[in-house]
């Protein structure tokens, strides 16, 4: 803020307290507490006004919230760049509570420094915390159970989709992940979607080969190979799903697969690592990573929980 | 009404009491209208299928729905209403202009209408309280410029040397609302629907906040202190209590009122001296706000006994105290600690309602009580049995509204700071919330008790007006020599 600026808050703040302590001078000055008189003024008919002197009460009440005002300001900034006595900040309270914070923590997470993330998974106290940090950051889209919702994946069924090895959980929580499957429906039209929709559908022999499903193949290795193999069994480097086993992101009625289709669909998994730091962001993975494997039961059992 | 013809050649003058019964009755409707989105929107919260899968009845498009129904339809008709009837009862003077006071009645209407629909179908400028898109802004503009020229008017032209205190707090509201909703709504139009703000960033936050926390110190405290101004000592049949009381309070709360904006942004990137002042200010304004309190409460003094037989009466003291109660709590919410528990929390639902039920709606109306019949030639309304229940029965419900959101607001605020040992937070969102539902069923029911009395209130309104004896009278203005 300019100086000028910083001047005029400054006057303009002490113009309207001192126009409040003139006002209720210049209408106490004189009165005594007794004098009710009745001022001369007539409305309407019957309204008129008595003129009672301010209640006592009031008017200390009035100078008090003043003089707490004054003080307030005189310790804290306030009047334009006059950084008060207290030379406080909104920046400085939140960087000294981030200090002793990170203080704190460092000391309550210096151990699990050295620790893999499958160590870590085994590791009853440390999965504690991150079942409080998976609640806290990770259970609005994938569930406080972890098994996810539709377009949220489940993270206990060891079915991944960007890699189930301890350093790709890790990657997915700390960078985020991006993944888009783009909409066919103008490509291959009504009929097109439909066979491909049947020959999806007989990959994990839930239809049997017919015509249908003998045309969508055809159209499969034209569109949809490059990403989902040849096999459809996808492709974890892309994000692109297995489309062979029982399980699916955006649900696998015939009405949703359709709709995956015809339409796309785009997830994103956020990026946690600015935001969470190395530290949570490890022992986060370490959870994750105990859902499916054998040997962390920690992780299993705080999930329980 | 017709022998006034006779006393020719000066023609009597009558008060133009037509465009206050209009406003007057749409204020019953407005209310209704409003109180009932509210209630359903609260009824969403606890079942959220109540939406039905229909994007117009979501609550994030019914909340400012209901917000600009109750505030600027039932509000704003109720003091268009009490302002007419109250400047010229106390200029002794015909309102100024007959047809700009009509054009303000089917302006406001149109604006109203135009509100119902566009807010629903998501038009919207998602500026609390100043949601409206800027065709209709404009349209408000021009209503508001109208309505200045007739109050003003009326008052340049009255009899009477002093302008009676009332006056003085519509006339504040009247200009201050006018340059706070063209300065906050300055936008650049890209389509018949869709506006983009001049501001940005927090300098659009603090313009907001600016215009929010005026139309609540303007719109909902200063005007309706007006109202409260002539309607509490004509029905208490007593002098207002202190004249110098009443100079005090008023310039205090308008200066003062002006700077308590940025009490909204704390702890935001609003500069820290911003938020001090915002605070310090908001502190100050406790005792002017009491000022009218006192003035309203010592005017009954010497009229307890009425309370027990005049149920409008009890309406306008327990609107005071409501107001007391809220115009405590606000400074309170102000002070930084107090808001850091508070913020974002079900506790300002409490408060809102606090001041927009306990007080506005109560002094409200009381006032309409009183209004209505005079306008219609009767002494008093159609049941004063059923003025006294619905007394009862809007007092427990706003007692239960705002004690519910208190308790669902503080626990809030507690659910969401406390930690565990290793630094998490100790509960999740959504476990607050959960926690919260019981407190929203009580809130619920408040909210139809308060609602059920608008309804008992429409009835007593119906049948006062169809009543044998009850027509449209015209008031003769008093002669100068009577004054």
């Amino acid at each position: 803020m300019t100086s000028g600026a910083s001047l005029f808050v400054t006057l303009v703040v002490f113009a309207n307290i001192s126009a409040a302590l003139w006002l209720i001078w210049y209408t106490t000055r004189g009165t005594r507490r007794d004098a009710a008189q009745e001022t001369t003024h007539v409305w309407d008919g019957d309204l008129t006004e008595y003129n009672n002197p301010l209640p006592r009460w009031w008017l200390w009440l009035f100078v008090l919230t003043i003089v707490f005002a004054l003080g307030y300001l005189a310790l804290y900034p306030g009047l334009g760049n006059y950084r008060g006595l207290l030379h406080w900040s909104s920046a400085s309270q939140w960087q000294s509570q981030e200090t002793d914070a990170r203080a704190k923590f460092d000391k309550l997470f210096a151990p699990y420094k050295g620790m893999s993330i499958a160590a870590l998974s085994q590791n009853p106290q440390a999965m504690a915390t991150a079942k409080n940090l998976f609640e806290l950051n990770c259970s609005s889209c994938h569930g406080s159970d972890a098994r996810g919702a539709k377009g949220f994946p489940n993270l206990t069924d060891d079915d991944w989709l960007h890699g189930g090895t301890d350093q790709a959980i890790y990657q997915s929580i700390a960078y985020g992940r991006n993944a888009a499957m783009p909409a066919w429906g103008t490509v291959l039209g009504p009929q097109g979607v439909h066979d491909v929709v049947d020959y999806v559908l007989s990959l994990s022999g839930r239809v049997p080969p017919s015509a249908a499903t003998a045309a969508g193949r055809q159209k499969f290795m034209t569109f949809c190979v490059a990403c989902h193999g040849p096999d459809g069994k996808g492709n974890q480097i892309i994000g692109a799903p297995n489309l062979t086993d029982k399980i699916w992101l955006w649900g696998g009625s015939r009405h949703d697969i359709t709709e995956t289709v015809t339409n796309g669909r785009t997830n994103h998994m956020p990026a946690h690592l600015d935001r969470l730091g190395e530290d949570q962001v490890r022992l986060l993975a370490a959870y994750i990573y105990g859902f499916s494997h054998h040997g962390a039961a920690p992780a299993q059992q705080a999930l329980q929980q | 009404m017709q022998t006034a013809q006779v006393s020719a050649p000066a023609a009597r003058v009558y008060y133009n009491d037509v465009v206050v019964r209009r406003f007057a009755i749409m204020t019953i409707v407005w209310g209704i209208v409003g109180m009932t989105v509210g209630a359903y929107i609260a009824a969403e919260l606890i079942w959220p299928t109540l939406n039905f899968g229909v994007p117009w009845l979501i609550f994030s498009r019914l909340r400012p729905l209901h917000t600009n129904a109750v505030i600027f339809a039932f509000g704003g008709c109720a003091l268009f209403a009490s302002s007419y009837y109250v400047v010229q009862r106390t200029s002794h003077v015909r309102l100024f202009s007959d047809r700009l006071a009509s054009f303000t009645f089917w302006g406001w209407q149109l604006v109203i209408v135009l509100a119902a629909i566009t807010l629903p179908l998501g038009i919207t400028q998602s500026k609390e309280y100043a949601e409206l898109e800027w065709p209709i802004d404009i349209l408000i503009a021009i209503v508001w410029v109208a309505y200045g020229i007739v109050f003003f008017g009326t008052l340049a032209t009255r009899k009477v040397k002093h302008i009676y205190v009332a006056n003085w707090f519509f006339a504040a509201y009247i200009i201050t609302i006018g340059v706070l909703h063209v300065v906050n709504n300055l936008a650049i139009p890209v389509s018949l629907w869709k506006s983009y703000d001049i501001y940005s960033g927090v300098i659009d936050g603090m313009v907001q906040w600016w215009y929010g926390h005026n139309a609540v110190g303007f719109f909902l405290t200063a005007a309706f202190l007006g109202m409260m101004y002539y309607f509490i000592p004509k029905q208490a049949g007593r002098p207002i209590y202190s004249y110098r009381l009443s100079i005090v309070h008023f310039w205090a709360l308008i200066s003062v009122y002006m700077w308590a904006g940025p009490h909204h942004l704390e702890y935001t990137s609003l500069p820290d001296w911003v938020q001090s002042i915002g605070m310090v200010f908001s502190l100050i304004l406790l005792a002017p706000s009491w000022g009218g309190m006192i003035n309203g409460i010592m005017t009954l003094s010497g009229a307890w006994h009425k309370l027990r037989t005049d149920p409008i009466l009890k309406f306008m003291i327990v609107s005071l105290s409501f107001y007391g109660m809220s115009t405590f709590e606000g400074p309170m919410l102000a002070i930084k600690t107090v808001n850091a528990l508070a913020h974002d929390t079900d506790w300002i639902i409490g408060h809102v309602h606090s001041g927009a039920l306990g007080w506005v709606a109560f002094i409200t109306i009381g006032s309409m009580y009183a209004l209505i019949p005079k306008l219609f030639g009767r002494k008093e309304m159609w049941s004063t049995r059923l003025i006294d229940a619905h007394f009862w029965i809007a007092t427990v419900g706003v007692v239960l509204y705002i004690t519910s959101m208190w308790i669902a607001g503080v626990m809030q605020g507690l659910m969401w700071r406390a930690k565990n040992p290793d630094g998490t937070l100790t509960y999740t969102f959504v476990e607050a919330l959960k926690a919260t539902y019981p407190f929203y069923e009580v809130r619920l029911v408040g909210g139809l008790l308060f609602l059920s009395g608008m309804f008992i209130m429409a009835y007593n309104v119906f049948k006062t007006l169809t009543a044998p004896d009850a027509r449209p009278v015209q008031v003769p203005v008093p002669a100068p020599a009577a004054v």
